[in-house]
C-alpha cells in the first residue's frame, strides 16, 4: 500500500477520482488550489484506490497524506 | 470629506492605501483574517478589526460583515483595494444602502464592466475599437465551432465574467475549442458563477497596454498615459513599465483619446484602467475596463507625479479634478516587477516561511510589501508578496537599476520567481523592446531549456 500526498499546502479542490478505481502511474488523482492556482497531484503509482483520506474541500499541508493506493 | 476610511483589503495594497490617508490625516481601519494577524498593514491602522477564519468567502469576501464593522468603526468611506469585493457590483449596492462612501465608480458602471460581452457591446457603440468576435455569448460548443470557422483560428475563448486569467483559453483547432469549452464553462461556473463564453481573434505578437484614466462626478475625465504590461505568466502580469516603449506619440494620444472616450460615453468616476490590445502595426483594440486600483498603478505615479490614491479619495469627496489633460506630463520611465511566492521554472505556488526578507533601498526604487521577515505565506491568497518599482531617467536606466536592485533582493525561506525577472530583464530581446505577451513563452521558457 502506498500513500499519494500532497506536496505542497492547499485546499483540495476537486477529486477524480473513487474508492476502487483503477489508477496509472502518473494520472492526475486530486486537484489541489494553492494561491489561486490549481494544481494537480498525480498518482505516483499504478493499483486501485483503497481509501480516500481527503474530502473536497479539506485544507492539507504538505506532506499529508490525499489517498491510499493498493498495488 | 471623508475623515475615516476602512480598507476592505489585505497585503500590500491596504498599506498602500493607508499610507495616502496618513498623508491626508485621515484615520483607517484595518480588517484581517486569522492568517493576516500579524501583517504589517494591520500594524500601521489606527484600528484593526478580526474578520473570520483564512479563506476567503470566511473572510475578505465576507461583504455583510465589512459592512457591521465599518458601521460599528464608524467609518465615512470604503476602500476596495483590488481583487477580493472591488468589482462586487453587489458589495457597492450594500455600502451605498449602509450609507457608507464606495471609494470607486457607481454600481451600475461596475455591473456593466464586470461581464467582458457587455463591456465589448458597450465599447463598440461608443466607437472604441473592438478585437473581432462575438457579439452575444456562445451556447455550445458546435455553436463556438461555427462561429470559429468565419473568424479563424487561433481564437481566444473567453469567459464572460472571467478575470486574472482564468476561464480563458487559447484554441487552435475544433477539436482543442470542443474541449476547451466544456471545461472552461465549468471553471467559469465554478469561480465566477457564470459559464458564458465568448470567442475573439487570437492577435498574433500583441501587445498589452493598459491607459490609466482619473473621471471626477464633475464629468472631468483625464488619461494618465500606459503602461505596457506583455511580460506574463499564466495570463498574469509579471512586469510592467511605463512608458510604453512601443508606440509613437500617435498611438499614445490616439489610445488615451479612446480611453477617455471610454470613460466618458460610461459616465465613469474615479481612477479606472482601459485595457488593450495593441497590434505590431500600432493598432489598438479594447480588451476590458478594470473599475478599480491596479496593481500596476506604482508606475504610473513615478512618471506622472500623481498619487492615484489620493485622487480617488479627492473624487469621492466630490472634488474637481485639479488638473487638466494640458497639466499633464510623463517623465522618466518606471519599472514594476512582481515578486511571487513561486518556482521560477514551474510557476507553482511556493508557499512556506520567509526566514530573511532584506531588500535595497535608493531613492530611485520603491517597494510595496506583503510580508516582512520571519514571516509565513499562506496558501490561502494570491501568490505576490512583494512590488519593486524602480525610476529612471530613460528605459535603460531604469533596466539596469531594476537588475540591480533585483540581484540585491535576499529572500530566504520559499521559493520565488525573482531568477525569473533577472533573467528576463537581462535578456537582450527585452532590452530591446521586443515585449510581446508571447515574450515568456518565447524567450524566458526556451532560456530554461537550454540551460
Amino acid at each position: 500500500m502506498k500513500e499519494v500526498k500532497a506536496n505542497m499546502a492547499g485546499n483540495v479542490w476537486k477529486i477524480t477520482v473513487s474508492e476502487g478505481d483503477k489508477v496509472d502511474e502518473d494520472q492526475d488523482v486530486v486537484i489541489l488550489e494553492s494561491m489561486k492556482m490549481e494544481i494537480p497531484i498525480a498518482s505516483e503509482y499504478e493499483g486501485s484506490v483503497k481509501e480516500l483520506k481527503v474530502a473536497e474541500g479539506d485544507f492539507v499541508n504538505e506532506g499529508d497524506p490525499l489517498l491510499v493506493i493498493d498495488e | 470629506m471623508i475623515k475615516k476610511v476602512l480598507i476592505a483589503n489585505r497585503g500590500e495594497i491596504a498599506s498602500r492605501v493607508i499610507r495616502t490617508c496618513k498623508k491626508l490625516g485621515i484615520k483607517t481601519v484595518a480588517v484581517y483574517s486569522e492568517a493576516d494577524q500579524h501583517a504589517p498593514y494591520v500594524k500601521i491602522a489606527d484600528e484593526s478589526y478580526l474578520l473570520g477564519p483564512p479563506r476567503v468567502n470566511e473572510s475578505y469576501l465576507k461583504g455583510d460583515k465589512i459592512i457591521s464593522i465599518a458601521k460599528a468603526a464608524k467609518v465615512d468611506a470604503i476602500h476596495p483595494g483590488y481583487g477580493f469585493l472591488s468589482e462586487d457590483y453587489e458589495f457597492v449596492r450594500a455600502c451605498e444602502a449602509a450609507g457608507l462612501i464606495f471609494i470607486g465608480p457607481s454600481s451600475e458602471i461596475m455591473k456593466q464592466m464586470a461581464s467582458k460581452i457587455e463591456a465589448r457591446k458597450t465599447m463598440e457603440q461608443a466607437g472604441v475599437p473592438i478585437i473581432p468576435g462575438t457579439k452575444e455569448a456562445v451556447i455550445s460548443s458546435d455553436e463556438a465551432i461555427e462561429v470559429a470557422q468565419k473568424i479563424g483560428y487561433p481564437l481566444m475563448l473567453k469567459a464572460s465574467a472571467g478575470g486574472g486569467g482564468i476561464g480563458m483559453q487559447i484554441v487552435h483547432s475544433d477539436k482543442e475549442l470542443e474541449q476547451a469549452f466544456s471545461s472552461n464553462t465549468k471553471r467559469a461556473e465554478a469561480f465566477f458563477g457564470d459559464g458564458s463564453m465568448f470567442l475573439e481573434k487570437k492577435l498574433t505578437n500583441a501587445r498589452h497596454i493598459e491607459v490609466q484614466v482619473l473621471a471626477d462626478e464633475h464629468g472631468n475625465v483625464v488619461h494618465l498615459f500606459e503602461r505596457e504590461c506583455s511580460i506574463q505568466r499564466r495570463n498574469q502580469k509579471v512586469i510592467e513599465e511605463a512608458p510604453s516603449s512601443f508606440i509613437s506619440s500617435d498611438v499614445r494620444r490616439s489610445m488615451g483619446e479612446s480611453a477617455v472616450k471610454a470613460a466618458k460615453t460610461l459616465g465613469y468616476t474615479s481612477a479606472g484602467t482601459v485595457e488593450f490590445l495593441v497590434d505590431q502595426h500600432g493598432k489598438h483594440y479594447f480588451l476590458e475596463m478594470n473599475t478599480r486600483i491596479q496593481v500596476e498603478h506604482p508606475i504610473t505615479e513615478e512618471i506622472t507625479g500623481v498619487d492615484i490614491v489620493e485622487e480617488q479619495i479627492n473624487i469621492a469627496n466630490n472634488l474637481q479634478l485639479a488638473f487638466t489633460q494640458a497639466d499633464l506630463r510623463m517623465e522618466g520611465h518606471a519599472i514594476e516587477a512582481r515578486i511571487y511566492a513561486e518556482d521560477p521554472k514551474t510557476f507553482f505556488p511556493s508557499p512556506g516561511h520567509i526566514t530573511t526578507f532584506d531588500l535595497p533601498e535608493a531613492g530611485y526604487i520603491r517597494h510595496e510589501t506583503t510580508v516582512t521577515s520571519n514571516y509565513q505565506v499562506t496558501p490561502f491568497y494570491d501568490p505576490m508578496i512583494s512590488k519593486l518599482i524602480v525610476k529612471g531617467a530613460n528605459r535603460k536606466e531604469a533596466i539596469s537599476r531594476l537588475s540591480d536592485a533585483l540581484s540585491k533582493c535576499k529572500i530566504e525561506g520559499i521559493k520565488t520567481n525573482i531568477p525569473m525577472v533577472i533573467d528576463i530583464v537581462n535578456n537582450q530581446e527585452f532590452k530591446n523592446g521586443n515585449t510581446t505577451t508571447a515574450f515568456v513563452d518565447e524567450h524566458y521558457l526556451p532560456m530554461l531549456a537550454k540551460n
